[in-house]
């Protein structure tokens, strides 16, 4: 974590939510959550489904403003008021959908609001050739060789869009990447290589929040570990001050596990 | 700060070398062309009576009957891409030629600042529709189908009840008619070729220019590829939307004025019914009814077969009530290969 302790003296964080709290009506959504996440590291957001993480991910994106609480960029009290004033500190999300056409060329899709330009006023053109290499350098940073940068990003696998999204952030300048459940619709192989690109953009010095149902594919990544449930913490972890199993248990509800567990082994016992 | 310490993760045999043939059948408007040279084919052989093949004036009928369809169908193309109808194209031929017959006739002003008119007219009922489709979301089928009976109404009352007619006559009295007429809807050649297939082929490029090298062509694709993909992007989609909409009607006004000027009259019918004939052009050219995918070029080939059809028939001395017919079994095949041509190219392997 040398990029981590560099930048990090000490005081601020790149990015830190304190007690910050969501309320929908009179919905509880989010109450008293904190978390940070600093260059070269993963914090690792674990809940179930309600368990809060889309709330965390739509504050911290953006999307909603918190009612209680402070977030901070570098230290500083931020407010969003839209996606756009979160990107433009560096705070880049990646959605489940991937925000991903699927029938665009993957150049197309890499560029999609932000389209290079040659040429000025009614002349001004796309650039495509500088679209189509740095698409495909960019993706070879991440470790994939796109040979035809025409192809339909529909063509790729689930793992590779999920890279070329996290590419695309990390080129536009994402000094934190959100990752809404990158590994939740994939199977295990591929679940394996987006994890791979998570560690990828962790040492190319971005701050990773990694939003995840699976202690398993957390815990071989995640620097931190911030459980959530009902929208509030209960558990807050760092790197090896936790086992893989006692996430298990605590993201299944621990108490809760043991009894259905109790409950099953009865269950089959009787039959 | 290592980027080498991650292997790249077996990419090789997820990146297969794509076939030519392959490749060609992954283009949204192959179909079209392929299409369109069969139809010619077919003519050659069916009209065969007449010289189809080699006969420039037989030549100047279809590609005039084409030019018709396919003007417009660029900007439908580009807005069904940008996934949206619009079914009042049509019907804003005759709004436009009528607005532009009775500026010239009844208002008495000279033909050339009434055609800048009748453009911001076409701009703003684009706008119009537009405006309606993004802010309240609901489905541009719906709302041009509305725009396209009002305008469909007013066409018809208020000429008859300017002209006591069915249709406004000698608009060619106005002052600068023909120096307009010259220059925007003549024929130019001794065979009447239409000055109207030089609009077709020109918009087309530009059609096509936009869509593939233009930043509005990327946020056209995204737009109807998956427009809150695109929003949270960055993207300006309403904006696209709306901008569409006017091309859109603002062409079909273009239209109204060319069809003005070369027939010297204006129907309070015409263009009624031909807004399907756009759509079909579109799906021809490989555009999917879903949005996000299709073709300008394409699209030109599909008006090119449609125009065809039309002159086709009727030198092949059939039944011309078969155009309709032909029509939709060539829609029908075009939608059947979109959708495989769109399986092929969303499959992940």
């Amino acid at each position: 974590m040398t990029v981590a302790a560099a930048i990090d003296n000490g005081a601020s964080h790149l990015l830190e939510v304190e007690h910050v709290s969501k309320f929908f009506g009179n919905v509880v959504a989010l109450k008293d959550v904190s978390a940070r996440v600093d260059a070269g590291e993963v914090t690792c957001i674990l809940g179930d489904n309600g368990a809060g993480k889309s709330s965390f991910i739509k504050i911290v994106s953006g999307v909603h403003r918190h009612d209680e609480g402070r977030m901070l960029v570098d230290g500083e009290d931020v407010h969003f008021n839209s996606p756009r004033d979160a990107r433009a500190r560096g705070i880049a999300t990646v959605y489940q959908d991937l925000a991903m056409c699927p029938l665009m060329s993957i150049w197309r899709n890499f560029f999609l609001g932000e389209e290079p330009t040659k040429w000025r006023g009614p002349f001004s053109r796309l650039d495509v050739s500088f679209a189509k290499r740095t698409a495909r350098e960019q993706m070879a940073q991440m470790g994939i060789d796109v040979r035809d940068p025409e192809q339909p990003v529909g063509t790729l696998s689930g793992g590779e869009r999920q890279a070329v999204a996290i590419a695309r952030a990390i080129y536009f300048g994402a000094r934190v990447l959100i990752l809404d459940e990158p590994t939740s619709a994939l199977g295990v192989k591929q679940a394996g290589i987006v994890l791979r690109y998570i560690l990828q953009a962790r040492d190319r010095g971005v701050g990773v929040i990694f939003i995840t149902h699976n202690p398993h594919h957390a815990f071989p990544v995640g620097d931190h570990f911030i459980l959530l449930n009902r929208g509030r913490v209960i558990g807050d972890y760092e790197k090896g001050k936790v086992s893989r199993d006692e996430l298990v248990r605590q993201m299944a509800g621990g108490a809760e596990l043991d009894e259905l567990t109790d409950e099953l082994e009865g269950l089959t016992a009787s039959e | 700060m290592s980027t080498a310490a991650v292997p790249p993760a077996a990419s090789d045999e997820r990146l297969v070398e794509i076939g030519l043939g392959k490749r060609l059948l992954t283009r949204p408007d192959i179909g079209a062309f392929v299409g369109a040279i069969a139809v010619f084919l077919g003519f050659s052989y069916f009209a065969r009576e007449v010289n189809w093949f080699g006969d420039p004036a037989i030549w100047a009928s279809w590609t005039d009957q084409a030019a018709q369809y396919g003007i417009i169908a660029v900007p439908v193309a580009l807005l069904m891409i940008g996934g949206e109808f619009d079914l009042s194209a049509g019907v804003m031929i005759g709004s436009s030629g009528l607005l532009l017959g009775y500026l010239g006739t009844h208002a008495d002003m000279n033909i050339w600042p009434a055609m800048v008119i009748v453009l911001l007219f076409g701009l703003t009922i684009g706008f119009l529709n537009g405006i309606t489709v993004v802010k309240t979301r609901l489905p541009s089928f719906i709302v041009t189908l509305a725009t396209f009976f009002i305008l469909q109404g007013v066409n018809a009352a208020l000429t008859l009840k300017l002209t006591g007619q069915t249709a406004i006559q000698d608009i060619d009295a106005a002052d600068g008619f023909e120096s307009a007429r010259r220059w925007i809807a003549s024929e130019i050649t001794q065979y009447d070729f239409k000055l109207k297939v030089i609009w077709w082929i020109g918009l087309t490029i530009v059609g096509a220019w936009l869509l593939s090298k233009s930043r509005l062509g990327n946020w056209i694709y995204g737009a109807g590829g998956d427009p809150v993909a695109a929003r949270n992007i960055g993207v300006p989609v309403a904006r696209t939307k709306v901008m569409l909409f006017m091309m859109t009607s603002g062409v079909a006004s273009l239209m109204g004025i060319i069809e003005a000027l070369e027939l010297r009259s204006m129907q309070s019918q015409e263009g009624i019914g031909l807004e399907f004939i756009f759509i079909i052009c579109a799906v021809v050219g490989g555009c999917l009814l879903t949005g996000g995918y299709g073709s300008v070029i394409g699209t030109f080939f599909g008006a090119a077969m449609l125009g065809m059809v039309q002159l086709g028939i009727v030198f092949a001395q059939w039944d011309s009530n078969w155009t309709f017919t032909f029509q939709g079994v060539i829609l029908f095949l075009a939608v059947v290969l979109n959708t495989l041509i769109r399986n092929r190219a969303q499959k992940a392997r």
